[in-house]
């Protein structure tokens, strides 16, 4: 089944971020179509986190600009990018850890909340009936990511990959436009990653969700992704399908190293 | 084997989200507040209605409210003495000063004032946290302290400095008896234990919850931080301002600001810790174990001192309550961070599989 | 003008006070991370052992006469205390607790206070204790030349402030230039992380402690000779957090200059503008004037940055 992929919907440009005298990104542009599967690949230290939560808002970029949707931005504001339909998930989980898998995946369906605090003291009417739908959609996210056996259990007391799900589950709950994945199959085996590709596939499929992934197996990235840019030292030394990046010289210098 | 929840089977969404989803919670707590309210009246005597239960009581509401601001929401404050005391001026001056106040509302009114309070000292929370949050509330405790002391206005003038009120009456019952008073505050403790049960299980709880453990991950997904902190603030504010309106009206009468002093604070923030953070019922073990621990102190220290031939004063009394105070607050955190409650749920798990042991 | 001299002055050397006891906060908490409530009540603790002692020592020795030996003697005493407190404190407790986040060490600091105020007032005493170290009474008048009458410096102030400020001295290079005060910055940083290159936490715990024990015990004389030792000493240490805050936790230079700034804000506030609001301010001015600085700078004059990292 072939997919479209439609006009750009995400576009970063000249983006530089630096931590004092570290410079971690320099200059970056690149930009990312509807319903495409970007990756994002590099060394370890090369900025590639820092470039997702330069668009998330964590970190405010010194120099650049982020245009979504034709709106641009020279710094994002947190609750704003979710709003847009902007969801992330991180390197190292960053998972409520004192909540339940469940109470964890509802939380991705805050923002979608209406009914205010008098309404939820009482529990009744709007407020229950919103719970209770809530509760459905989140429902069928753990359907689609098969943990319904750890719905209660707290996320602190699941396995590493179980983990990753509810991350996963987390962003998908807010029903976003662009999914922001950062190493989603790092630390796991390989049956592990086989589940994980097969998660991110079916989103991008059935729901067109436009998908930016950092990743490092190779093999992932040449896979199921449409097209990559590879970032060393916080710059952008290549962009395309994956097959033009595999034998661009330059990435091949950064990732095996050249032979003098 | 007692606690087993075998063919309870929820078959909606509704009925899985019920506050007590299994039988023997809902039948146990039911059972509990029929005997609060029917039972305890004829087994208590005065000397237990006054020195125990209301006091347990008030401070139980109290420690609710400490609870959601630093268990739930993980924003620590030490100022939780300034906000009863909020409540109580707030509520006293309503009810002094406007002629047919009832007495239930003044302490509400004392609660929405506390909660103003409580929102505005709450603001450095945006930028800070932990122990510089803690410092930042401690300026709120000690210029609540100087406020009520120096400014006359606040104890309708009075020479003395003391506030005091008399004759509380609610839809014509006198609240004078220490019966009379155990069900008011009874009413109070139940009615906002609901309304916090439902508001921590629900929307507003997940994002308290979400802001307390990873609190750049709650921003990313589109919690904000400042609704979410100030909310807890509010909230908290209300409930420990009516229970500071109560400790004056109900318990003590006629009060002076020491009696919501720093200690006070460290005194909630204890009965928060002990009984467990982040949880309704730990609330609730934390200002019972608190409340009855000097008692027991105090009658058990000189038992100890007859069998082995020491003398005991009121010194010694102060001074092993505090180290009773402090070895336990050190015990509970290196054993069981998660306190009594986690105890109690621990015990239930037993209960679930006994006899067998795992 | 001379009497503005005077209060400002007199806050300086109140203010190098509060930058004694606020030196014992910084350097646990730059060394392990932990904010030690307890100071307060090590400064009590300390400072009832140095006055029991010196009572009991010439009972004890029979030297009746020599106030500076049976002084001296007590003080080396009230210091071993203070070394077998902070044994006790890193073997029962601290080293059980370690990794776990800031706020469950803050509470356990918080038993630990209590715990030493009532184990200190059970063995020692809990009456009004004098410390008798000789420190002079009689004021200086400075400046007669200048100003009619002169200042008032107070020569005890005036010794407190140059402990301190030795004090500082030692203990900042003590941090920059040995290999141990490196150590104890790592393990400030991350405690597993230390452990696992071979940083023996528990002797540097010990080490840390032991030191703020005998700054706070220095603290405790000065503060103990000035008001007499009583259970109050406790919650005037207290004071002594904006102190901390103001200055920034991990700076002892911060430590100073906020004591300092603090000192005098205090005095002047008080004497300037508290007849105006009915008095008493000095028990909420520190801590508002640190809320203020707080929310423009959440780390503190001179604390460093926290970045969080995702």
């Amino acid at each position: 089944m072939s997919k479209t992929i439609g006009d750009v919907i995400l576009n970063v440009s000249n983006i530089s971020l630096a931590f004092g005298g570290v410079k971690a990104l320099t200059d970056i542009s690149f930009d990312v179509r509807e319903h495409e599967i970007r990756a994002i690949i590099g060394p370890n230290g090369a900025g590639k986190s820092s470039m997702l939560n330069c668009i998330n808002g964590v970190y405010t970029p010194q120099h650049g600009s982020i245009t979504f949707r034709g709106q641009t931005f020279d710094h994002m504001d947190s609750h704003d990018v979710a709003t847009m339909g902007i969801a992330r998930t991180f390197q190292n989980l960053a998972l409520f850890k004192g909540m339940s898998v469940l109470d964890n995946l509802m939380s991705g369906r805050n923002l979608k909340i209406k009914s205010n605090i008098f309404l939820q003291a009482l529990r009744i009417g709007p407020a229950e009936r919103e719970e209770i739908m809530h509760r459905e959609a989140v429902e069928r996210i753990i359907d689609f990511l098969e943990i319904q056996a750890y719905r209660k259990t707290p996320v602190g007391q699941l396995p590493y990959g179980l983990q990753k799900r509810v991350d996963l589950g987390r962003a998908l709950a807010m029903e976003p436009q662009v999914l922001l994945l950062d190493e989603p199959m790092a630390g796991m085996n390989v049956e592990e990653k086989q589940d994980m590709c097969r998660f991110v596939l079916d989103v991008n499929d059935e729901f067109g969700t436009t998908v930016v992934l950092i990743e490092h197996d190779m093999s992932v990235v040449m896979d199921i992704s449409d097209r990559v840019v590879v970032l060393d030292y916080g710059k952008k030394i290549g962009d395309g399908t994956p097959d033009e990046v595999r034998n661009n010289p330059d990435v091949i210098s950064a990732y095996l190293g050249t032979s003098h | 084997m007692f606690y087993r929840e075998n063919g309870q089977f929820k078959t909606s969404y509704r009925a899985d989200q019920q506050i007590f989803g299994i039988t023997q919670d809902r039948a146990g707590v039911l059972l509990l507040i029929a005997f609060a309210f029917l039972g305890v009246p004829f087994l208590a005597d005065e000397y237990m209605f006054r020195a125990i239960l209301v006091p347990f009581l008030i401070l139980s509401l109290a420690a609710l409210g400490v609870n959601i601001l630093v268990g739930y929401c993980g924003q620590i404050s030490l100022g939780s003495g300034a906000f009863m005391a909020v409540g109580a001026y707030a509520a006293f001056n309503f009810f002094v000063r406007v002629d047919g106040m009832p007495v239930v509302l003044a302490l509400l009114l004392g609660g929405v004032f506390s909660t103003l309070v409580g929102m505005f000292f709450g603001i450095p929370s945006l930028r800070v946290k932990g122990l510089y949050l803690a410092v930042a509330t401690l300026a709120a405790q000690f210029f609540c302290d100087w406020a009520f002391l120096r400014i006359k206005w606040f104890t309708n003038d009075s020479a003395s400095g003391t506030a005091s009120v008399a004759d509380l009456q609610v839809l014509g019952f006198a609240i004078t008896t220490p019966l009379a008073k155990y069900l008011f505050c009874l009413c109070f403790l139940v009615a906002f234990g609901f309304l916090a049960k439902n508001l921590v299980r629900g929307a507003i709880g997940r994002e308290w919850m979400a802001i307390r453990d990873m609190d750049v991950a709650a921003a990313v997904i589109g919690i904000r931080p400042m609704y979410a902190k100030l909310s807890a603030f509010a909230v908290s504010s209300f409930i420990v301002g009516v229970a500071g309106g109560l400790w004056a009206f109900v318990y003590l009468g006629s009060w002076e600001p020491a009696a919501f002093s720093v200690d006070r604070s460290f005194q909630l923030l204890f009965m928060v810790i002990l009984g467990g953070m982040g949880s309704v019922m730990g609330s609730f073990f934390g200002a019972a174990f608190i409340v009855v621990l000097p008692i027991a102190i105090n009658q058990f220290l000189p038992i100890l001192g007859h069998m082995f031939g020491f003398t005991v004063d009121t010194a010694a009394l102060t001074h092993t309550e505090f180290i009773v105070f402090g070895a336990l607050i050190v015990w509970f955190l290196i054993v069981e961070p998660h306190g009594l409650a986690r105890l109690w749920s621990v015990g239930k798990q037993k209960m679930r599989i006994w006899p067998f042991p795992h | 003008m001379g009497f503005f001299l005077e209060t400002l002055l007199g806050g300086l050397m109140a203010g190098m006070l509060y930058s004694l006891v606020a030196l014992g906060f910084v350097l646990i908490y730059k060394a392990s991370g932990v904010f030690n409530f307890a100071q307060g009540a090590m400064v009590l603790f300390a400072a009832l052992a140095m006055a029991r002692f010196a009572e009991w020592v010439p009972l004890w020795t029979g030297i009746a006469d020599n106030r500076l030996v049976t002084t001296s003697i007590a003080f080396v005493l009230a210091g071993v205390v203070m070394f077998v407190v902070a044994w006790i404190v890193e073997r029962l407790v601290l080293r059980h607790l370690v990794n776990q986040e800031g706020t469950t060490l803050l509470m356990a600091t918080l038993g630990i206070a209590y715990l030493l105020d009532g184990v200190g007032q059970t063995i020692f005493g809990s009456d009004i204790y004098k410390i008798d170290i000789g420190m002079p009474k009689e004021p200086i008048m400075a400046f007669e030349s200048t100003f009619p009458g002169g200042i008032m410096i107070n020569k005890e102030d005036l010794i407190a402030a140059v402990i301190a400020a030795g004090l500082v001295i030692l203990l900042t290079l003590f941090f920059q230039k040995t290999s141990t005060g490196r150590a104890l910055r790592a393990v400030a940083d991350d405690h597993q992380a230390a452990q696992s290159i071979g940083i023996p936490l528990d002797r540097i715990w010990v080490v840390v402690w032991c030191v703020a024990g005998v700054v706070a015990l220095v603290a405790g004389m000065i503060w103990g000779s000035k008001l007499g030792v009583q259970f109050t000493l406790s919650t005037v240490a207290m004071r002594a957090l904006p102190v901390v805050i103001l200055g920034g936790l991990t700076s002892v230079p911060g430590a100073i200059l906020g004591g300092l700034i603090i000192g005098v804000g205090e005095k002047l506030s008080e004497v300037f503008l508290g007849p105006y609001v009915g008095g008493g301010i000095e028990i909420w001015f520190a801590y508002v004037l640190a809320l203020i600085v707080l929310l423009f700078r959440p780390q503190g004059l001179f604390g460093e940055k926290i970045i969080d990292r995702v």
